[in-house]
């Protein structure tokens, strides 16, 4: 039998990528800004976050009024719970991103502290991490999300790594220590950025599988 | 064990085959609900429980069903002794066309039960049971048929309760009933299930997820699925569970 509730659930789905693609992009230029020390991304990111939080008061909206109007159950129902939760993630990386962005105009109005590498690549795991994450809910592919759950630390490893040589740059130079200290939350929050990636693939698997993998111990 | 065990019951009416082997076990003081499309042989699976299909003609059962462990399809069980432990209660409420006290008082006149004290204090504390009695005290001698459809559901409740059963089937017990009656069924069947075991059928699927513990989910004569509630409506083992309870199909 069709459904009506399948259009529904399908335009749910649609508004969750559309702000899924916001907060890629927010992620990306908020490191961008910072790598190539461009002030003019960090006004960008301010406009997707705009955005972000507007889709996440529209789309908390739309589960609510399926939830109320549908009384939905089994898979429709851990659809809806996933969606409700996933946007929630989704906001929250947005803020990360901002909050990126906070440390970084800090960190332009000084001359780079050192070549950034380690901060690229968390940015990109965690980026890659996000939109696996997503693929996993869009494709209900619950291999996808176990792998993108199985890389959060890589990412975490790498923060730690950046940690113990900003930690090197601090205790030989006084002045290195703002701008040490401002990278160390750049890197944390791209870390918390991969602890959303990684919820959203654990709601996925509840959603497909109706079992809670959330701490196993 | 359940108070109620079914093993391999087959239920036919002629060539009609309504049960397939079915298997299934029933907590006592619990609310269990059978759900499924129409015609999925939930209503009779739950007639089967206090015999009622018996007064159709040419049904043939095969397989087990105990209550207490006794097997009631025995040829020596006593069907008087049967319903009394297990009562039912059916779509529309029924109440005979007597007055409410009459109503509750039935059953014991049927079953020469005299008690000690009079039928007043059994009356009472019937009616307390399933919140009628604040209502009706001052109308007991009124015909029944007067009540309020909810009213004369509880009092159908009410009249099983001095016989002391083990067992409540329930019917689709407020498919004649408009929401807010509905709900005070519901509330008075989460009181009953300290005293009784409910086993309740059901169209209604929200019903069957408010009240229930225990839910079973039966499509063409079998028990596709039968669980715990909350895991049955959150996340059903069985596809053509998942399928009838998301309205895909039935």
């Amino acid at each position: 039998m069709k459904r009506h509730f399948d259009v529904e659930l399908r335009e749910l789905k649609k508004r969750i990528l559309e702000m899924d693609s916001l907060v890629e992009v927010a992620i990306d230029y908020s490191i961008k800004a910072l790598t190539d020390r461009d002030e003019k991304l960090i006004l960008e990111v301010t406009k997707k976050e705009e955005g972000i939080n507007k889709a996440h008061i529209e789309i908390d909206e739309i589960c609510l009024r399926l939830l109320a109007l549908r009384q939905p159950m089994a898979a429709d129902l851990r659809f809806i719970a996933a969606a409700l939760k996933i946007n929630s993630e989704l906001e929250r990386m947005g803020d990360l991103a901002v909050n990126i962005t906070d440390a970084t105009v800090e960190l332009l109005k000084e001359p780079p502290l050192k070549p950034l590498m380690d901060i690229p690549k968390m940015s990109s795991l965690s980026r890659q991490m996000t939109k696996d994450a997503l693929d996993a809910f869009i494709n209900r592919d619950v291999e996808l999300a176990k792998n993108v759950i199985s890389r959060d630390d890589e990412v975490d490893n790498l923060k730690d790594q950046l940690f113990r040589e900003l930690l090197t740059y601090m205790m030989s130079d006084p002045k290195a220590i703002k701008r040490a200290l401002e990278l160390i939350l750049v890197s944390r929050h791209l870390e918390r950025i991969g602890d959303h990636a990684t919820n959203i693939a654990e709601d996925v698997v509840f959603m497909v599988l109706g079992e809670d993998i959330r701490h196993p111990n | 064990m359940g108070i109620i065990e079914a093993k391999d019951l087959n239920l036919f009416y002629g060539n009609f085959q309504a049960l397939r082997r079915v298997n299934l076990s029933i907590e006592e003081k619990k609310i269990t609900a059978l759900i499924g499309p129409s015609g999925c042989g939930k209503s009779t699976l739950l007639r089967t429980f206090n015999r009622m299909n018996d007064l159709i003609e040419g049904v043939v059962i095969t397989g087990k069903l105990l209550i207490d462990e006794e097997d009631i399809y025995h040829p020596k069980t006593n069907l008087t002794k049967l319903r009394k432990k297990v009562g039912m209660v059916f779509q529309r409420p029924n109440p005979f066309p007597f007055s409410t006290f009459e109503n509750i008082v039935f059953g014991m006149r049927i079953h020469q039960i005299q008690p000690d004290n009079g039928f007043g204090p059994i009356v009472e504390s019937c009616l307390k049971e399933v919140l009628l009695w604040d209502e009706l005290k001052d109308k007991l001698h009124t015909l029944a048929l007067k009540l309020s459809l909810e009213q004369q559901q509880r009092l159908c409740i009410a009249r099983l309760l001095p016989l002391k059963p083990e067992i409540l089937l329930m019917d689709e017990p407020c498919s004649a009933l408009d929401p807010v009656s509905t709900q005070r069924i519901e509330e008075l069947m989460q009181g009953l299930k300290k005293e009784y075991t409910i086993v309740i059928v059901t169209h209604n699927m929200q019903q069957a997820a408010r009240v229930s513990e225990e839910t079973g989910f039966m499509l063409l004569g079998e028990l596709v699925e039968f669980g715990q509630t909350e895991k049955i409506f959150t996340a059903p083992d069985d596809k053509k569970t998942e399928d009838y309870i998301t309205g895909k199909f039935g």
